[in-house]
Formats: structure tokens, C-alpha cells, sequence
């Protein structure tokens, strides 16, 4: 981003990486896919880099407001100090932390998840898979990331991306407005489960089990993390994959 | 003599009436323990939301055949109200079905469509009474459904039988009598009503009209008896949802659910620390005169928003939440519904202790730990499938929330790799323990 302000331009689009999608080996690999897409279709998108902080989502969740406003007001600064308009994110928590939570503390952009952004790329033309890419025959599940389906009713921007794979697309016994978390929100992802007799993650991977797919589809890091650990519970790593909707889509389009 | 019905009637109809405003009374101050929230703009697509969740119905039809069922009794419900308007004045007046004679072929329809809504809503509890104790329906047996909330479930479906008894007593030993032109109704030759037109002759045929009289007065006292014992049970019941069902959903939370409130004392607080021309020695504004510091989060009821509250009483303990819920599902601990129950059940504790020992009675206890214990709390992914289940708008995340922000801003209590976790953001920027000056590394590797 810093290179834009230098040039004295400005970029259409910021991508806000978001802390897995930084940190997180696998997560690593969703933002790469995102970044060839938005390579490939020319957009002019920016990241922060190193100014990038957390949104303070997972300290919100946990009840730490402190914390959470914090994070907030840094991020706004940097934000509004680039004069950033809108935002794409491929983490549903940084999506709906940055679209709901940011403007009454000062930041108002519009946010989109790349699931919306990548739909409009298709639709729009601007992005084109030939033949439907390498899935031929293949089964695809989806699987709803509660901060993207629920909490901001956006349930077909991703599916409506995976039509446009040559592939069957099989809904799990709960999905959409019923779909099961993965176990990962509220900041479940860094601490133990409570004691129960199982854990959320398996309970979600048998739904996809069950529907016989070869490819259990993401639209969240954390999801995907859980699925993929839920997966290896039942040892079928060589059988089923867990992707993200943007590597999917790489993948098929050959970038 | 002759009066002395009327007078019973309008002593019992105003005693009826005493107790349940007295009820009305008490929990409306208690709703008002909470703090304040603004739900008072967007006036259409309230009534909207009100319009279809609570009249309509419609969250009820995600699982068809309860709904189906539900609303059989709940059409019946509605329209019987329609035949109390005549009981009442009947009542008062010493008439006997007033309307008959001036409405004619409608009062025949009217009540006809109520004995056949009736007659469907007698099905209905029938099947939901099995469905509750027969079937195994997970949710109508978990641990906060034993004692008085399954005895509660089942109470309402016995009044239900019980009142659709007296209305067919009522009317069917009328059409026997008004055929034998002995009604006190006017005319003779039978009402023809849809039901009781082939049951009373069915079942009274042979007796004298004096007993058909006895039976008739029975089944009217019984009626009306029925529904103000009903209206007296409302509030201690999670039948009050019949009526706060409306007002609940008109002050739902209309945002997206992903949204969670700010904390404006917080706000306050950070945009100090922000502002470099802040003095950081300066004293804290005054609190208002005897104002109590505001906690943050929430301990007990009084420490949350009406709404909450409002959200408590109208609970039906239905279960569609905690059978959603992915923490339950798991065998946790925590069932979304035992929040909003315990959350009720804290309240009128609380709104009974104040009744009796004034405004400022503490009794030592509160929401947290005396009801809800940490580890429920912790165990909630803010999956929001909670509230996307309830067919009356109820939010228990938002409790949930409240009250993990008490636990870990007030008493900076919170699971330790939580608290690693907030150590990990405040120093470095993410949740976990990276330098933030790798953050940007991906671009570089391969
Ligand atoms: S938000 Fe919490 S309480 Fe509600 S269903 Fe999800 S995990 Fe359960
Ligand atoms: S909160 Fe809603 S879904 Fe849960 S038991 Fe109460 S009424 Fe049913």
C-alpha cells in the first residue's frame, strides 16, 4: 500500500490479508490463490504488508472490548490514513468484523468477501474457466462459515462460484441458514473444547462425509483448518480434500 | 335469584382480571430492571418482521408438522376469542347467546368454524402430548426439562383438552335443548353448528332437560373458567409467549447477526488513550452524583438490556435452539434455552426479593455462577445458530456475550490460552505468537 501512496495513486481494492491468511501455512496458500486471481484479472488491489494488524475479532468474541476497540481504532487510522474505500478479505471474522463492527468506531468501506468479489468477476466476464477446470465429475460440498452465512446472510455468492466448476455441487443434511459451525468461532479456535463427547469439528466432518463428496469447499481459514483436522480424524485425507472457494477457482482457471 | 349468576360472573370476571394485571404489573417492572437499548426506529419493517414471524408464523415452518399442529391450536385459540365476546356479555347482560337471533346464518358460521378449529386443535394437543412424553424428541428431554418446565409443557395441553370438553358440553346440550325449543337461546329447531349439531344429540339425546340445563351451565362456567384460569397461568408459565411473542419480535435486532454491539463506555475510554493531547493524569470525569460505576458486561440480569429480559419471559422453551446448537450437540454444557430459562428464573427471583425488601436488597446472588456457570459460557462458538433457530426472535448469544465480557473485563477471568491469545494480539498484532514484521512474508515464498 505504502508504494500506491508513494506513486500518488490509489488501488481499486484493498485486500486485507487477515492474520491466518499471513501467518497460517494453509492459510498462506488460500491468499496466494486470491492473489492470482486478482493478478489475472487486473484489478489494481494493495495490501498493507506489515501495517496490517489484527481486526481484534477473536478478542470481541472472547469478551475482551478493550482489546477489540483498540485494534479497531489502529486499523481505522491506517485505513482512513491510505483514504481506503472498500475491501476484500477471504476471512469471513475480518470480513464481518471490518463491514459491521468497524463503522461506529469511524470505519466506513465497503466490504466484500471474495467469495462476492469472485462471483462478480465471473459474472462480469472479467474472469472466464474454461470447461470447468480439472473437476470433471468430481462431487463438491460446501461447507457455510457461520461469520459469512448467518451473521451476514451471504449464502450464494459462493456456490453460485462453484457452479461455474465443471463439478456436481452436493448440499450437506445441514446447510445454509441450518449449516453446523465447524467449532472454530467465538474464539474456540485458540483455546480446548469445553468437556463434551466430541468434538464440533467431527460432528461437521461426518455431514460431509456422508454426502460422499471429494471435495469439502471452504470460504474461511479457520473452517478450513477444522475440516481438514476433522477429515484426518476419520483418515480420509487420501480420498477428500478441504479448498478454498479462491484456490478451487485458481486452480481451474490454470493460474 | 335470578341475578345471582350475573353477579358471580362479574366478580369473578373482575377478580380474574385483578390478578393477572397485578402479574402484568410485576413482570413489566422487572422487564424495566434492564438497561436501555434504542429499538425505536425502522417502525415498518418492524411491524413487518412482526407481521410474519409472530403472526404468521413463519420460523415455526422450517419444521412443518409441529407447525401444522401449532397452528391448529393457535387458529383455535384466536377464534375462540371471538365467542368470549358473547359469554362475556351473556354473561354480564343474563342473556343467552345474544347474537343468535340478530346475526342468524354468520353466528351459525362463526361458531361452527370454531367447534371445527377446535375439534382440530383437540387432535393436535392429543398428538403433541404423545409427541412430549411418548416420542423420544431429544429436545423435550434435556436436563433443564425435568420438574416444573415439563410439568408446565404438559399442564397447558391438559387445559387445552379440558377446554375443548366444556365448549362441546356447552353447545351440544344446547342444540339438544333448542330442539326441544327449552334453549334459552331463541328459536327452536337446533343451531345447526358444524359439531355439535350431530355430537349433542349423539351424546344427550336420552336425558331430561333439566340435566341438559345442568350440562349446558357447566359447560359455559367451565369455558370461561378454563380461560381465566389460562389467563392466570400465563405468567408463570413460558405460555406467555402468546402474547409477548408480538412485542419480542417488533424489538428484534434488525442488523446483521454477525454485528455485535459496541460498548460506548469502552469507546469512551480508548479514544482517551488515542488522543495525544489527552492529560493522562487528569482525574476521570465525575460520575454523575451517586451514580454507581457502570460495570462492563454483565453478572446478573439487572446488568443487561431489557430486550434480553423481554427475551426471557418470552421463551416457549421449545429447544429449537439448544437442538441447533453445535456446543450441545457435543455433549458441552451449554443449551442456549437453560440461558434464556436461567435468565427468567433470576429475574423473578430478583423482582421477588425487591417486592418484599425494597430496591437496593442484595441477596448475594446473581446470574453468574448461581445459574450460568464459566464453563457454559466458554463453551459457545457465537455460532448465531441459536438465533437463527428461534421462532420468537430470542437472542441468548447476546447473554452469552454480556456476560464473558464481565467475566474477562471485570474480573479478568477468561480459559489461559485466551488470555495467552489476548497477550499474543496486544503484542504482535495477531492471535498468535508471530513477529509482525513476517506478516508480509507470504508474498516472498514459494
Ligand atoms: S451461538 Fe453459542 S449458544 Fe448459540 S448455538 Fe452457537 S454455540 Fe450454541
Ligand atoms: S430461545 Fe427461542 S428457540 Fe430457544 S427455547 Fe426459547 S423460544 Fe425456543
Amino acid at each position: 500500500m505504502a508504494e500506491y501512496m508513494a506513486k500518488g495513486e490509489s488501488p481499486d481494492i484493498l485486500f486485507w490479508v487477515g492474520c491466518a491468511g499471513s501467518f497460517d501455512d494453509r492459510a498462506k496458500k488460500i491468499t496466494k490463490a486470491l492473489v492470482k486471481i486478482l493478478h489475472h484479472v487486473g484489478i489494481k488491489y494493495a495490501v498493507l504488508g506489515t501495517e496490517e494488524s489484527c481486526t481484534g475479532d477473536p478478542a470481541k468474541r472472547a469478551g475482551n472490548e478493550f482489546l477489540f476497540q483498540m485494534m479497531a481504532m489502529q486499523n481505522i487510522q491506517v485505513l482512513n490514513g491510505y483514504e481506503i474505500k472498500k475491501i476484500v478479505t477471504a476471512c469471513p471474522h475480518c470480513f464481518n468484523t471490518l463491514k459491521n463492527e468497524y463503522p461506529e468506531l469511524g470505519g466506513n468501506f465497503e466490504v466484500i468477501h471474495h467469495t462476492q468479489l469472485v462471483q462478480q468477476l465471473i459474472n462480469t466476464g472479467k474472469l472466464q474457466i474454461k470447461g470447468g477446470g480439472e473437476f470433471k465429475g468430481k462431487k463438491i460440498t460446501f461447507h457455510d462459515p457461520c461469520y459469512l452465512g448467518r451473521a451476514n446472510d451471504v449464502y450464494e455468492a459462493p456456490r453460485q462460484v462453484l457452479k461455474t466448476l465443471d463439478a456436481e455441487l452436493v448440499e450437506m443434511k445441514r446447510c445454509r441458514t441450518k449449516g453446523l459451525c465447524c467449532g472454530a468461532g467465538g474464539a474456540q479456535m485458540f483455546k480446548e473444547a469445553e468437556k463434551g463427547n466430541k468434538e464440533v469439528n467431527v460432528e461437521r466432518t461426518e455431514d460431509a462425509l456422508e454426502t460422499k463428496a471429494n471435495i469439502i469447499a471452504t470460504g474461511c481459514p479457520f473452517c478450513n483448518t477444522m475440516m481438514t483436522d476433522g477429515v484426518k480424524n476419520f483418515e480420509k485425507e487420501a480420498d477428500v480434500q478441504v479448498m478454498d472457494v479462491a484456490e478451487l477457482i485458481a486452480n481451474a482457471a490454470d493460474l | 335469584m335470578d341475578y345471582l349468576q350475573n353477579i358471580l360472573f362479574i366478580v369473578f370476571v373482575l377478580a380474574a382480571s385483578a390478578m393477572f394485571a397485578m402479574s402484568l404489573k410485576q413482570i413489566i417492572s422487572n422487564i424495566r430492571l434492564g438497561k436501555d437499548v434504542d429499538r425505536s426506529d425502522n417502525k415498518s419493517e418492524r411491524l413487518k418482521t412482526m407481521a410474519l414471524v409472530a403472526l404468521g408464523q413463519k420460523k415455526m415452518f422450517q419444521r412443518p408438522i409441529p407447525a401444522l399442529l401449532h397452528l391448529a391450536i393457535y387458529a383455535a385459540f384466536v377464534i375462540t376469542q371471538i365467542e368470549l365476546i358473547e359469554i362475556f356479555i351473556d354473561g354480564v347482560t343474563g342473556e343467552h347467546r345474544i347474537f343468535y337471533p340478530s346475526l342468524g346464518g354468520f353466528y351459525t358460521f362463526v361458531i361452527s368454524l370454531i367447534e371445527v378449529l377446535s375439534v382440530l386443535a383437540f387432535l393436535a394437543t392429543l398428538i403433541f402430548l404423545y409427541r412430549r412424553n411418548l416420542l423420544k424428541v431429544p429436545r423435550f428431554h434435556k436436563s433443564e426439562m425435568t420438574g416444573w418446565p415439563k410439568l408446565d409443557g404438559n399442564l397447558i395441553l391438559y387445559g387445552e383438552i379440558i377446554l375443548i370438553i366444556f365448549i362441546f358440553m356447552m353447545n351440544g346440550a344446547d342444540e339438544v335443548l333448542h330442539r326441544r325449543g327449552a334453549s334459552h337461546a331463541d328459536g327452536s329447531g337446533g343451531f345447526g353448528f358444524a359439531i355439535s349439531s350431530f355430537l349433542g344429540p349423539a351424546l344427550f339425546d336420552g336425558m331430561s332437560t333439566h340435566t341438559l340445563h345442568i350440562i349446558e351451565r357447566i359447560g359455559w362456567w367451565g369455558h370461561i373458567g378454563t380461560v381465566f384460569a389460562f389467563l392466570n397461568y400465563l405468567p408463570i408459565s413460558k405460555h406467555f409467549h402468546v402474547l409477548l411473542a408480538f412485542p419480542n419480535v417488533y424489538y428484534s435486532n434488525l442488523q446483521a447477526k454477525g454485528k455485535f454491539n459496541n460498548m460506548e463506555s469502552v469507546t469512551n475510554e480508548v479514544k482517551m488513550m488515542f488522543d495525544p493531547n489527552a492529560d493522562p493524569y487528569a482525574t476521570p470525569a465525575p460520575a454523575e452524583e451517586g451514580a454507581a460505576p457502570e460495570r462492563f458486561g454483565a453478572k446478573d440480569v439487572t446488568d443487561l438490556n431489557w430486550k434480553n429480559l423481554l427475551d426471557a419471559y418470552t421463551c416457549t422453551e421449545c429447544g429449537r435452539c439448544t437442538s441447533a446448537c453445535p456446543a450441545n450437540q457435543t455433549g458441552k454444557l451449554l443449551s442456549p434455552r437453560k440461558i434464556m430459562m436461567d435468565t427468567r428464573d433470576r429475574l423473578d427471583e430478583l423482582g421477588k426479593n425487591i417486592a418484599k425488601h425494597g430496591k437496593d436488597h442484595d441477596d448475594g446472588k446473581s446470574l453468574l455462577r448461581d445459574y450460568i456457570t464459566e464453563e457454559e459460557l466458554w463453551a459457545c462458538t457465537s455460532c448465531n445458530a441459536c438465533v437463527q433457530e428461534c421462532p420468537v426472535n430470542i437472542d441468548p448469544l447476546n447473554i452469552i456475550m454480556e456476560m464473558r465480557r464481565y467475566l474477562v473485563m471485570e474480573e479478568s477471568k477468561s480459559p489461559s490460552e485466551l488470555t495467552t491469545m489476548f497477550t499474543n494480539i496486544e503484542n504482535n498484532g495477531a492471535p498468535w505468537q508471530f513477529s509482525p514484521m513476517d506478516r508480509f512474508n507470504w508474498a516472498n515464498e514459494e
